[in-house]
């Protein structure tokens, strides 16, 4: 079966740097991916060039429909959510009127309530914080806003940007729990970039090892889980 | 627009920009030769288009006045209008009052205006971006009215009628070319020392202090101080302009300084190239020359011209004349490396 | 205190005007760090465009309409062919486009419809309305009917409505906005066509009373630019208290302060623009920008 999301000779560029020089990737359908990198290696462009946030040459096809070079409203209208660095919260609108505008694309559907309770669900804390001020919510709360937020447009393939980043071990292995959970249940793929190679190889099926813009490994997250280099460069023993 | 594009400030300026890929005797000779050809004009044009460059000349001082304080340092100013009416009154009142020689009155303008924009940097300190212009599009509003009201000193809305200075030593010039060759002169030197303040560590400073405050300060640079600094030469550069242009046209009036002219002089320094000094002077050029244009190209509405040869030109060239030169010059010479 | 009532009444019959325009500058400032300098001339010229149908026989309420969608339209298409071109470039790159517009506006209007002052009809009676000994303009509290609806519909449409929440998404982030799908660009363009039609409505409001000429919202400007200063540049609906508020202490200091008659009474805002920047510069309700490291 194709990949839902495969790329090929994918390269990227800010203004005249290249930081990506032609990677390839592939996320199977209902399946977690991960890519693994130290700091500066190019795994948020990455992401972000699947959303068509940066500058890209080469090939991105989701679900058979090339990507390349298209605008991001459109691309995400395909069935793709971004949480990106940062989680780009709204800082000055409501818990509630963030997650309105995550279903956003969905507008014309059938009620949001629906969308809202599997959310509430997954997340009970958004809902008792529901009409809060979304830049008061501490890391943790904001990490769960910004993916409950993603899972509100019904998406097929979630793309998670270093959600461990600025976050408590617990939290981070809280969020974790429910990314699991959403892609058995909803069956909604995964893409993740994490920094945090142990907790992410726990999560997902297959990796890849990126370094300064290239693929230098790749395979099933238990056989890199078990690489003497990664073990030392990134597990820490 | 996102919160993290401002940090490259309003004026978007890049540190590439002061750095050229011309070799330095090229440019040197490259400038010798301009000013050689400025200082032929005066005995091939008729008077008026003599008296139109002194009035480049001296927009072009106050040009580069503007662009220190909001194109390298971020100091938006929409009120130099009222330095250059500071500058052209004090020449103006001590020639007319107290029968002081029009030489000694450039200099006096230039100081006082120093002080004068020194003083007005420091409550600035206070104002970033919007509101700085704010607080100086209101001054520049005021002076008209603050000039009528002072008519003792000032004429009221008659205002101050002077004559023509006459060349000295003898000079076989005329009173236009006279101030012609004053005004180039003056203005020469004051960018010359402009361009030694700014290409060395006065410059990089007030740069720093544009581009990003808090790693200034943490460099251990005084932000206030360089900041009302800036000011105060702002300033002074302006007033010198004003005293110069009050000299060539012999005449001020309270309405000639106007908040338009503190617009005209923003859309100078935008359209010549922020963060520049050749800008100023193709700023200068297009403040003098194109409304004239605008006019003989329709009389019913010639502003209607000039407003859509402003918006064409932001078009083609949003980095003003001095950065489309710029971009254009770099282009050849990386072509040729290649 | 009869006088005072009615210069109350009138002040803020001229400070919905402020507050409208006021509103406008902000709402485009928010979204994009550019002050519209060319807001004024847009509401001029709308209006010239509904005073024009009156004179070729369309009744007033029809024109009144007729003009507030021609101006939101040609809001978008200002925002979609005239700004977007530029809309990545500096700031002050962009302020200048801004002021060619105002010279286009300014100028055109006095070419097509010449310099003459003109009178404007109101749609008020001209009888005035006497409460207890109180006379008032009937045009006064009519104008201020028709502000504090269109302001409180503006309101309503940002607060509840899934477009309005698009716009504000994408004034405050437009990154985060272009993820959710809206498309970023066209929320601005529609912005800028709201601001349009807010500025036709003050025109046509204030028209009456100050008469119809190419350079009638000059003035108007700056009072809006002290409303909006006063209230806060990062707030709407602090500009639209601060129009308010400014109308009423304009009208108030003019009627009562001995020295400032009618000449000085644009100090009036002047000063007022220059104390609150000393002493708060992000205004009443606006928020202190706070820059992180």
């Amino acid at each position: 079966m194709p990949a839902l999301l495969d790329a090929e000779g994918l390269e990227a560029s800010y203004g005249s740097t290249t930081v990506l020089h032609g990677i390839a990737f592939a996320v199977e359908s209902g399946g977690i991916t991960t890519i693994l990198g130290a700091n500066g290696a190019g795994k948020t462009t990455t992401l972000r060039a699947v959303c068509g946030m940066v500058k890209t040459t080469g090939a991105i096809r989701f679900d058979g429909q090339s990507i390349q070079g298209r605008a991001t409203e459109d691309i995400v209208r395909l069935g793709i959510a971004h949480v990106p660095e940062g989680r780009g919260t709204f800082m000055t609108l409501t818990v509630e009127e963030n997650l309105r505008l995550g279903a956003y694309t969905r507008r014309g559907a059938t009620s949001l309530a629906a969308e809202f309770e599997r959310v509430y669900g997954y997340f009970p804390v958004l809902s008792e914080r529901r009409r809060q001020v979304a830049g008061t919510l501490s890391g943790g709360e904001q990490q769960m806003l910004a993916v409950a937020r993603a899972l509100m447009s019904g998406p097929r393939l979630l793309l998670l940007d270093e959600p461990s980043l600025g976050l408590a071990p617990l939290t981070t292995r809280e969020i974790f729990r429910i990314v699991r959970t959403i892609n058995r249940e909803a069956g909604v793929s995964v893409l993740l970039v994490e920094q945090n190679a142990s907790i992410a190889l726990d999560l997902a099926d297959h990796a890849y090892l990126i370094e300064t813009g290239r693929v230098v490994l790749s395979g099933p997250a238990g056989d890199l889980r078990k690489d003497e280099n990664i073990r030392r460069a990134y597990l820490g023993y | 627009m996102e919160q993290g594009a401002r940090a490259e400030t309003v004026t978007g300026a890049t540190p590439s920009e002061r750095s050229g890929a011309r070799p330095r005797p090229w440019r040197l000779a490259g400038l010798l030769v301009l000013i050689a050809l400025a200082c032929v004009l005066p005995f091939t044009l008729s008077g008026f288009r003599i008296f139109q460059f002194t009035q480049v000349w001296a927009y072009a001082i106050a040009l580069l006045g503007l662009n220190m304080l909001t194109g390298y340092n971020g100091q938006i100013s929409l009120g130099h209008g009222a330095f250059f009416a500071l500058g052209g009154y004090t020449t103006a009142i001590m020639i007319d009052r107290w029968s002081v020689p029009y030489g000694w009155t450039i200099p006096a303008a230039g100081l006082l205006c120093l002080l004068a924009g020194f003083l007005f940097g420091i409550p600035a300190l206070r104002l970033e971006g919007l509101y700085l212009a704010l607080a100086t599009f209101a001054l520049a509003l005021a002076v008209p009215q603050i000039l009528k009201y002072f008519d003792d000193w000032t004429g009221g809305s008659q205002g101050i009628v002077l004559s023509k200075p006459k060349a000295p030593w003898g000079l076989p010039l005329n009173p236009d070319q006279w101030l012609y060759f004053l005004a180039l002169g003056i203005m020469v030197a004051l960018f010359a020392l402009g361009w030694n303040l700014l290409r060395g560590r006065v410059g990089r400073a007030i740069v720093a202090i544009r581009d990003n405050p808090i790693a200034a300060t943490a460099m251990g640079i005084n932000n206030p101080l360089y900041k009302s600094l800036t000011f105060g030469v702002s300033a002074c550069y302006t007033g010198i302009a004003g005293a110069l242009s009050v000299l060539a046209v012999a005449y001020v009036a309270p309405d000639t300084f106007n908040v338009f002219l503190s617009i005209t002089f923003l859309v100078g320094i935008v359209v010549g190239g922020l963060g520049s000094i050749s800008g100023a002077v193709f700023g200068a050029l297009f403040t003098q020359f194109v409304p004239n244009y605008a006019q003989a190209i329709s009389k019913a509405a010639p502003w209607a011209i000039y407003g859509a040869f402003l918006i064409l030109f932001m078009y083609v060239m949003p980095r003003g004349v001095a950065g489309f030169v710029r971009i254009v010059w770099g282009r050849l010479f990386t072509a040729r490396k290649q | 205190m009869d006088t005072f009532l009615q210069q109350v009444v009138s002040g803020l019959a001229t400070g919905g005007i402020y507050a409208s325009l006021a509103l406008a500058l902000v709402m485009i400032y928010q979204a994009t760090d550019v002050v519209n300098y060319a807001q004024g001339e847009m509401a001029m010229f709308s209006t010239y465009l509904s005073w024009s149908m009156m004179n070729h026989g369309v009744p007033y309420w029809a024109a009144f309409f007729a003009t507030v969608a021609i101006a939101f339209v040609g809001g978008v298409l200002i925002q979609r062919i005239i700004i977007r071109p530029v809309q990545s470039a500096p700031v002050l790159t962009i302020v200048i486009v801004c002021i060619g517009l105002l010279t286009i506006f300014n100028s055109v209007a006095g070419w097509i419809y010449s310099y003459i002052i003109q009178p404007f009809p109101s749609p008020f009676p001209k009888e005035p309305i006497r409460i207890g000994r109180i006379v008032l303009a009937a045009h006064d509290l009519g104008a201020i009917g028709v502000t504090l609806l269109l302001l409180g519909l503006i309101y309503l449409f940002f607060r509840f409505t899934t477009l309005g929440l698009a716009m504000r998404a994408a004034a405050q982030n437009p990154a985060s906005a272009r993820l959710a799908g809206i498309r970023v660009g066209w929320m601005l363009a529609v912005g800028w066509g709201l601001a349009a039609l807010v500025g036709s409505v003050a025109g046509m409001m204030v028209a009456p009373v100050i008469f119809l000429e190419p350079n009638m919202m000059g003035g108007i400007l700056i009072y809006a630019f002290a409303s909006a200063t006063l209230g806060g540049f990062t707030s709407p609906g602090g500009a639209v208290v601060g129009g308010f508020l400014v109308g009423v202490m304009e009208n108030l200091a003019g009627t009562y302060v001995s020295f400032i008659g009618t000449s000085l009474k644009l100090t009036v805002a002047l000063a007022l623009i220059v104390i609150v920047l000393l002493v708060k510069p992000s205004g009443l309700f606006g928020r202190a920008v706070v820059h992180r490291v």
